[in-house]
């Protein structure tokens, strides 16, 4: 119970972190918001018995904030840029209907919820699926001690072949967006 | 409790779906996405989230990581869910791709047009 209330508080956090990433005028202070909400992320991942993604997300969060610093600091823009009332209010409306639903489906009006409740993932039910198999057999049949690894490069090594090409392209579609060299001059206006 | 829980994620989920829809500044709505998947990969983090009874309480499962002379079917008394686990660990790292491209696409935005607003950008094409 005390780590639940603890992890509660972190979201909500990281809730506060991200609407004074969103509404804040000054564009750095923004980044270095944002860069908050990942590092609470990364400490819940922690507190979730889950070291691998900490350890991840913690690097993913310095360097996302690395590239939007630079992006931030390198250009002056000190305009505020208000937001649009007609999308602002339809997105009230649809998070709102949206957290409706999700209250009715987590059964939070006593009704039978369609979602595995909070602390009781599908491993624990009466079918408990592929993970049940993962955590027991992956020792004998991988050799490896940590399961997230053994399914990572093991039992999905073609989907994390996948992933890194996903990186590769982004990366190169990056360096042909920003390169300077080989571009055709533009027409100034 | 737990559905508190669940309920502030979605909250999180929303504000970045907000500055990625009404916002008009470009750092801006990268921001917002980057939230957005940030509530995401929680929301599956707790999904596998497990609570144990033991003899000192109710207390959280412990990482899907075998220790020195521990059995498979011990690790599947007491571990956490490790299948969202492995598939967030995807998920975060292509994050980093997608924002390093927006990062990129905003960059030749602000070298093009002089600006990070989305309605001047607008009003400039053409």
């Amino acid at each position: 119970m005390g780590m639940e209330l603890f992890i509660l508080m972190l979201i909500a956090f990281m809730l506060a972190a991200s609407l004074i990433a969103i509404e804040t005028r000054d564009l750095l202070s923004s980044v270095i918001a944002m860069g908050a909400v990942g590092f609470a992320l990364s400490v819940i991942d922690l507190l979730a018995g889950a070291p691998d993604l900490a350890i991840t997300q913690v690097v993913v969060e310095v360097v996302s904030l690395i590239l939007l610093v630079r992006v931030v600091t390198a250009r002056e823009e000190t305009q505020p840029v208000p937001s649009d009332a007609l999308r602002t209010a339809v997105t009230l409306l649809a998070g709102g209907i949206f957290l409706a639903v999700a209250f009715f489906a987590f059964g939070g009006a006593g009704g039978g919820a369609t979602v595995p409740p909070f602390g009781q993932p599908v491993l624990t039910s009466a079918n408990p699926g592929v993970s049940a198999d993962y955590l027991a057999r992956t020792a004998e049949q991988t050799g490896a001690s940590n399961v997230v690894m053994a399914i990572v490069l093991d039992y999905r090594a073609y989907d994390t072949l996948g992933e890194a090409t996903v990186i590769f392209v982004s990366i190169l579609g990056a360096y042909a967006i920003l390169r300077r060299v080989g571009r055709r001059k533009e027409a100034r206006a | 409790m737990g559905i508190a829980i669940y309920l502030l994620t979605f909250a999180i989920l929303l504000a970045g779906l907000y500055a990625v829809v009404a916002k008009k500044n470009v750092v801006k709505i990268i921001v917002g996405a980057a939230i957005l998947d940030y509530a995401v990969n929680l929301f599956l983090v707790l999904i596998g989230w497990r609570t144990v009874s033991t003899a000192a309480g109710a207390e959280g499962g412990a990482a899907p990581i075998l220790a020195a002379g521990q059995s498979g079917r011990q690790l599947l008394a007491s571990a956490v869910d490790p299948l969202p686990q492995a598939l967030i660990l995807t998920s975060i790292v292509i994050a980093l791709g997608v924002t390093a491209l927006m990062v990129a696409l905003a960059l030749r935005l602000h070298e093009k047009y002089g600006t990070f607003d989305l309605e001047n950008i607008r009003r400039l094409r053409g």
